[in-house]
């Protein structure tokens, strides 16, 4: 009893009033939800964007709904522009790692919150904050910027003489991913701080949940990898503002004005955008992989192939991610030996990811694998892993590269793998936890439909931009009508946005699903799915603090299925021995 | 030698934490674990993940200024002004005090910890005002952010620096009321903890920056 009363007082209480427990939140769970909905706006409005550029790529005269008209080229580098902000900082950064990362670390650890609620707290309103800055380009006069989710300099730096959105809307951008990097930070060292310090009983690192290594992993590369895009916004913030050449190299003529910026580099925005754009990447995809390797594991009823392997390819991974970064930049000037270099490191991330597709397939491999929605997207995303990773060879040899660099092959592979693959780890995620999250199933059938329009469309999307890009179709343009041999590859366009519009209103059967379930779905119990990790031993949803106050204790590793002289073919991380 | 012994709250609640958030940060909840007492560490792990931030942040800032120091036809080295290196000795001096703050806090002479802290406190702000100083007496020079990518980066790395240690006078800002409140109870403790590896963590980084400017010119 005693031990108890002692454990209760360094808890937070259960907070009462609605703008305690709801929005301004320490809870993990609520923030984790909140982190959650903030994507699904962002990644509404992205594809939003993403829509009418197609609508422009197929009909470049067309007159669009909503005020748009006649799509001028600005307008639509400007979709482009803040379609791929949205989608990478605020859905594919925010989404798996904000949002799962923070509801299921903690109780998949047997922890009863965060290592700092109200850092957590913090983390998600300063991202709120980032958003709204980055949302309110669209509305300053100029409009959004059009220099491109990398803003490579000088055009993001040199102001509004250089083009429309150049001028505020470029600072509100620079400024708003300013304010990410600090809430991701924030957020990062949240999940490092808690995985080290705040594992139950038992709960060794060789026990802990794949998801948890990749949230852990992800965000070590979070926390390395933002203060360096910080350092380099504050240097365009000032290049832009104060006046300094960091970035500006000297003598440019720009609409037949002579800029008084001299001898910066814009290589050097693409060495520090890079270093941190390259693990980007793995941030967006590894809590991916982790939810695939949980939901193959559990649906295949078989413990996952090598779990040993798998954490070694995790931080393998990780690892390398930071020696690559020169591969976005081969065609800069770069020495060829720097490029082999960069190259053959890049090769090398091929070893990690290929052992945990492996290791995924042999998970599979003689299994009684159940159908269910989750499992359908989890071998999705081992499907799109292997394609988007296979173009990725092609892309990380030099002189493969220096062609392919800059067309549709690059937007096809970076969709694959980063865009698309990494949504369906979200999709995944969220069929296999929304009965824990909020108490009732999904409709499976709806859940399937959207599997199905989803898995086919976006194949039919991104595919035919590979042929694209091996025919020479530049990306970033407008339309191809003054341009005289992509005029033969118009059709392909076409085809590819009849394959969005599809794909894209598949969507809204998921937006549908998501509203029905919360209200109408059927009631979920403790574990529908027969898993064996500690969120699956406490009610749906979980209890403020997670256990009721008890501590949970460990004895064993997360995927223990099949064991064939268990009662159940299953074992709980807590069941004893 | 008063040796008061503080009237220690008995479930202090715990501040102080990473960043240069003022200390009183993470108040209303303990570090979410179970077993009480536990969580102190964390705090610790905290900081130093946080220090990882923040070096990465200037090793970013380092390579810039190689980079842009090296390739450029326009880089004229800008004089140090003298008054950095009483700045310096200033610094030096309140890692010293503080580290007289630590031990005179185990030992539990609470006069002693109030004294120490208090003049470390008052070093760290003299370090910030004769950093601003500095600046003065480089624009007085005509020397301004923009003059030369030299001087663009004198002030960038400072600015940082100075920044960051705002963060950590606070902290002993808060810390000192609190020691003259006698309220440094095992939170508090965790704080100035805490608050102690940044402060030699921001005085670690000044050294570095100022060899920076100096043999990288």
């Amino acid at each position: 009893m005693a031990e108890a009363a002692a454990s209760a007082a360094v808890h937070h209480e259960a907070p009462q009033g609605f703008i305690r427990k709801y929005i301004f939140s320490y809870d993990h769970k609520i923030i984790g939800i909140q982190y959650y909905l903030l994507a699904l706006v962002a990644v509404f409005v992205g594809m939003g964007l993403s829509l009418f550029m197609r609508l422009r790529l197929a009909w470049p005269n067309a007159e669009l709904p909503f005020g748009v008209g006649v799509m001028t080229p600005e307008t639509y580098l400007a979709l482009m522009t803040m379609h791929g902000t949205l989608m990478v900082f605020f859905v594919l950064t925010t989404a798996p790692q904000g949002g799962f990362g923070n509801y299921f670390l903690p109780i998949q650890i047997g922890a009863a919150d965060m290592a700092f609620p109200f850092l957590n707290m913090l983390s998600f309103w300063v991202t709120f904050l980032a958003l709204l800055v980055m949302l309110a380009a669209f509305f300053v006069t100029g409009g959004a910027p059009i220099s491109g989710w990398t803003a490579y300099p000088p055009l993001s730096a040199v102001g509004e003489v250089a083009g429309p959105g150049l001028g505020t809307g470029q600072t509100l951008w620079i400024v708003s991913l300013a304010i990410f990097c600090g809430g991701a930070l924030m957020s990062a060292l949240n999940f490092i701080a808690t995985t080290l310090d705040m594992r139950a009983k038992g709960m060794s690192l060789m026990r802990m949940p794949l998801t948890v290594w990749t949230w852990f992993v992800t965000a070590i590369l979070g926390l390395l990898a933002f203060a360096v895009l910080l350092a380099g916004g504050v240097l365009l913030i000032l290049d832009r503002t104060a006046g300094t050449s960091f970035f500006i190299p000297g003598g440019l003529v720009i609409s037949e004005q002579i800029l008084s910026h001299k001898g910066g580099s814009p290589l050097l925005w693409q060495h520090l955008f890079w270093f941190f754009g390259h693990p980007e990447v793995y941030i967006a995809i590894l809590p991916g992989m982790g939810v695939t390797s949980q939901i193959l594991s559990t649906f295949a009823r078989k413990p996952i192939f090598g779990y040993r392997a798998m954490v070694y390819a995790i931080l393998g991974i990780g690892f390398l991610g930071f020696f690559v970064w020169g591969h976005h930049m081969f065609i800069s000037g770069m020495s060829p030996y720097s490029a082999i270099a960069f190259s053959v490191l890049t090769m090398a991330i091929g070893v990690p990811s290929a052992i945990k597709t492996f290791n995924w397939l042999g998970t599979l491999w003689g299994g009684s694998i159940r159908f269910t929605t989750p499992m359908l997207y989890a071998i999705g995303f081992v499907s799109l892993f292997v394609t988007g990773g296979l173009t990725g060879i092609f892309l990380g040899q030099p002189a493969l590269d220096l062609y392919f660099h800059d067309t549709y092959f690059v937007v096809g592979h970076f969709h694959m793998i980063m865009g698309v693959a990494a949504i369906f780890g979200i999709f995944a995620a969220t069929y296999y936890w929304f009965p824990k999250m909020f108490g009732r199933m999904m409709n499976d059938t709806m859940g399937k439909v959207h599997f199905c329009f989803t898995f086919i469309g976006v194949y039919a999307i991104f595919m035919p931009m590979h042929f694209l890009g091996m025919a020479g179709h530049p990306r970033r343009y407008p339309d191809t009508t003054s341009v005289d041999f992509l005029a033969a590859l118009d059709p392909v366009h076409l085809f590819i946005t009849i394959a969005a519009i599809i794909t894209i209103s598949a969507q809204f059967l998921f937006l549908i699903n998501l509203l029905w379930s919360y209200f109408r779905g059927a009631k979920a119990d403790i574990n529908p799915w027969h898993s064996t990790t500690l969120e699956w031993t406490v009610s749906s949803p979980p209890p403020h603090d997670n256990f009721g106050g008890k501590e949970p204790i460990v004895y064993r590793g997360a995927y223990e299925y099949g064991k064939p002289d268990a009662p159940e073919d299953y074992v709980m991380q807590t069941a004893p021995d | 030698m008063g040796t008061t012994v503080a009237p220690q709250r008995p479930e202090a609640t715990l501040g102080g934490g990473g960043g240069n958030i003022p200390a009183e940060g993470f108040g209303d909840s303990g570090p979410g674990g179970f077993s009480p007492g536990a969580g102190r560490s964390v705090y610790r792990t905290g900081m130093w993940l946080a220090l990882v931030a923040v070096t990465m942040l200037f090793v970013a800032f380092t390579s810039a200024y190689i980079v842009r120091s090296g390739i450029s036809d326009d880089w004229q080295p800008i004089a140090i002004p003298s008054i950095l290196w009483a700045n310096t000795v200033l610094l030096v001096l309140s890692s010293l005090t503080l580290e007289r703050t630590r031990r005179a806090l185990k030992r539990g002479l609470r006069e002693a910890v109030n004294w120490w802290v208090s003049v470390t406190a008052i070093l760290g702000v003299a370090f910030l005002a004769g950093q601003l100083l500095a600046w003065n007496q480089l624009s007085s020079q005509g020397i301004y952010l923009t003059t030369n990518p030299s001087s663009s980066f004198f002030y960038l790395l400072t600015g940082a620096h100075g920044l960051h240690l705002l963060g950590g006078v606070l902290a002993l800002l808060y810390i000192t009321v609190e020691a003259w409140r006698y309220r440094l109870g095992p939170g508090n403790r965790t704080v100035v903890e805490v608050t102690a590896i940044y402060w030699h963590f921001m005085d670690g980084l000044w050294i570095y920056i100022l060899c920076l400017l100096l043999f990288w010119r």
